[in-house]
């Protein structure tokens, strides 16, 4: 026995996909197909489990897994790697924070650690109780009632009916329901039904606490309580492991961090140090950018953007933007067919994650865009008055209200700090996120008549 | 270790508010409410006391046809639908087994303790019609518990095959409805079991419900002598059922979240 809270070794996830369906282009192909179809289900749907039984019972069968790099017997074409060879260890008492982008592997990840699914090879070691919250409200039923689902959801997390009861009005009291406690929470708004749950999930007293990106619930009030909870729960010596794309609240919450990349841990180590290089990660700051076939382009998604291209507002291309300057994205995007209301959004986020501006014709175009074969659109941000740091810009496009595709983190930019103020002094960029324009005067003396008197008057 | 005793007495309470709420939630927003638990049995009694009882005539051991297809519809009907409801458990809470962990044998387990509530809703009704023909219960009702226990555990073992199936395959889904409605013809339901030619008897009763339900009749009825044949047999293959339905479900169940 190790004295670890959690041990984590080569850890390895596959998943099974189901190959792409053949479509057949004649009435007797169809016809065969059609009748083969059963026979062609029973195969997939066995193979859905065949794979992790062959990988081996808790996982001592290594070697029968493809080598990282070689390209083995493995039918790889329908194999996901969602985690793959991940080791690592977590002291008692530590809050350790899990980032990296979709896909990396960190929802597998949890769902290992819980229990949820068994990994396809490695093994993790956890010693203490442990409580998952990777989804509010678990087993809440709408037809029953908010203090029933209380005890339901409670039960389904782990905890038992006493300690729900003596924790029922700690619950109540934090979700702010006690009125419709007895009303079929079908009849909740969502927001009251989210709150309820989380609140319950919020009161789990387990000594590993594992938590997948729970906290975007409710209205910002909510959000705040909750990140507030959350904080408490972090120092109150309990380990935890927690999972979100929001870089502040890692960076507060968190003494150490992982990434993720592609199912492999790319870094672990202190929170800041593991958050800047997840932000650098794969950064290209470039001039013209080649979006055809990016890795990062959001599952699902085609192949719809071509490229983007940062430069200054008349055209030239620095690495690096002064802020007040204007900034040009040229996007070429290629749709497979014509597009009457194409809608394409430019995102920004800065170093901790948060977005902090979209450029979105929609709203900032007057006239609905009608798109036919390649074209170039291109946004210019007027005066750019986000604070100096490092950026990273996201962009999607839709027809209508279709999502066409979608890439994270397709291409960086950085804003320097100019003396846009004229006092040659610059703002600390810890400050602000964004730096406006402003005009201070001087008066003597205090509040005018005048003044105070419209005051009052609001 | 085959089964988890320890976790599953861990998550005792879970187990208990899975039961009630999906008793309290079935029959939600409906008017009849617990009064469906009654229906279904008494109406297949009306339309076979017509069709099996008066038109075909078949024999009911010297008991009227309508309290004779009653005692025995009303453990069927606890079985099929508990079958139905356990099988479609892990299905219908897909998103539970994805997010949380928790023993997930409870999941079926429940679903056919739940149904016990509608079973004894339907006894109530037996013994109501057992009044109105003047027939007295024998003194081998004290091995009704008995059988009850054997109803359950078959309903669990086959229950327990079904739903790991069904999570993985949705045909069985499909299967459920009509096969349980003709495996009622593979019980005594409709017939006595007195119509089997003593050749096929014991083979007969390899199905754990007719030990079941002509002990009932015996028990409640008192037309013949307890059957301890059929239900030596059927609580034999009940046991297997149970044990290797447990087993296959536990050699499934880490899968579940993967597949489902």
């Amino acid at each position: 026995m190790s004295n670890h809270a959690i041990q984590v070794e080569n850890l390895s996830k596959a998943y099974r996909i189901g190959l792409k369906e053949e479509i057949p282009d004649t009435f007797m192909g169809a016809a065969t197909g059609w009748l083969k179809a059963p026979l062609r289900n029973l195969r997939r749907l066995r193979r859905l489990n065949t794979f992790a039984e062959n990988a081996g019972q808790n996982g001592d069968a290594k070697d029968q897994l493809p080598e990282k790099n070689g390209n083995s017997c493995e039918p790889a074409s329908d194999t996901i790697w969602a985690l793959r060879d991940v080791s690592f260890e977590v002291q008692p008492g530590e809050v350790v924070g899990i980032i990296g982008r979709n896909g990396a592997g960190k929802s597998t990840l949890l769902k290992i650690l819980s229990r949820i699914t068994d990994p396809t090879s490695g093994r993790a070691v956890i010693n203490g109780r442990v409580s998952s919250l990777l989804e509010v409200g678990t087993g809440f039923h709408p037809e029953l009632t908010g203090r029933e689902n209380i005890y339901m959801n409670g039960t389904i997390l782990g905890m038992t009916k006493r300690e729900i009861d003596r924790k029922f009005d700690e619950i109540v009291d934090f979700s702010g329901v006690e009125k419709f406690l007895d009303t079929p929470t079908k009849r909740y708004s969502s927001g009251m039904t989210v709150r309820l749950a989380f609140s319950v999930a919020a009161h789990l007293e387990p000594e590993i606490l594992i938590i997948d990106e729970v906290l975007a619930v409710g209205d910002q009030e909510f959000q705040n309580k909750c990140l507030g909870k959350m904080n408490e729960v972090a120092h109150s010596g309990r380990t935890v492991l927690f999972v979100s794309h929001n870089m502040a609240a890692v960076e507060g919450l968190c003494m150490k961090a992982i990434h993720l990349s592609g199912g492999q841990l790319s870094h672990i180590g202190e929170t800041h140090d593991v958050i800047a290089g997840y932000l650098q990660h794969g950064l290209t700051i470039a001039s013209e950018i080649d979006l055809s076939d990016h890795p990062r382009r959001v599952r699902g998604m085609q192949s719809v953007l071509k490229s983007v291209s940062i430069s200054l507002g008349d055209g030239s291309s620095v690495n690096q933007i002064p802020l007040g300057s204007d900034i040009r994205f040229d996007v070429v995007v290629d749709p497979p067919r014509p597009i009457r209301y194409a809608r394409l959004a430019i995102r920004l986020f800065n170093s901790v994650g948060l977005r902090v501006t979209t450029c979105h014709n929609e709203y900032q175009h007057p006239e609905p865009i009608a798109i036919a074969g390649k074209t170039t659109l291109r946004c210019i941000m007027r005066n750019c008055r986000l604070a100096p740091g490092a950026y990273t810009v996201n962009l999607q496009f839709d027809d209508h209200r279709v999502a066409l595709d979608k890439i994270d983190s397709c291409a960086g930019l950085e804003i320097i700090p100019t003396d846009i103020y004229g006092t040659s002094r610059v703002l600390p960029t810890h400050a602000a996120i964004v730096f406006p324009e402003v005009e201070w005067s001087v008066r003597a003396g205090g509040m005018g008549e005048r003044l105070a008197a419209s005051f009052k008057a609001c | 270790m085959f089964i988890d005793f320890r976790e599953l007495y861990q998550y005792r309470d879970l187990f208990r508010f899975l039961v009630w709420r999906s008793i309290k939630t079935r029959y939600a927003q409906s008017v009849i409410g617990i009064g469906w638990a009654v229906i279904q049995p008494v109406f297949s009694m009306i339309v076979f006391t017509i069709i099996f009882g008066n038109l075909a005539k078949i024999s009911s051991d010297g008991v009227p046809y309508a309290v004779f297809t009653l005692t025995a519809l009303v453990p069927w009907t606890y079985f099929s639908n508990s079958l139905s409801e356990s099988a479609g458990s892990l299905v219908n809470n897909t998103s539970m087994i994805s997010k949380v962990y928790f023993p997930r044998l409870v999941l079926p387990l429940s679903a056919v303790i739940a149904k016990l509530l509608d079973f004894f809703i339907a006894m109530l009704l037996v013994f109501g019609l057992m009044a109105y023909f003047r027939i007295a219960p024998t003194w081998n009702v004290v091995f009704l518990p008995l059988l009850v226990v054997l109803m359950m555990s078959a309903a669990a073992g086959l229950g327990a095959w079904l739903t790991a199936l069904a999570i993985q395959y949705r045909d069985v889904k499909h299967a459920m409805g009509f096969v349980v409605q003709l495996l009622m013809y593979a019980a005594p339901v409709v017939y006595p079991a007195s119509l089997i030619p003593d050749r096929y008897r014991l083979v007969y009763a390899l199905n754990p419900m007719v030990g079941v339900i002509e002990g009932f009749r015996a028990a409640l009825l008192g037309s013949r002598a307890m059957p301890w044949d059929l239900i030596g047999v059927g609580a034999a293959s009940a046991v297997v059922l149970l044990l290797s339905g447990l087993m296959y479900f536990r050699s499934r169940e880490r899968l579940f979240a993967d597949v489902a």
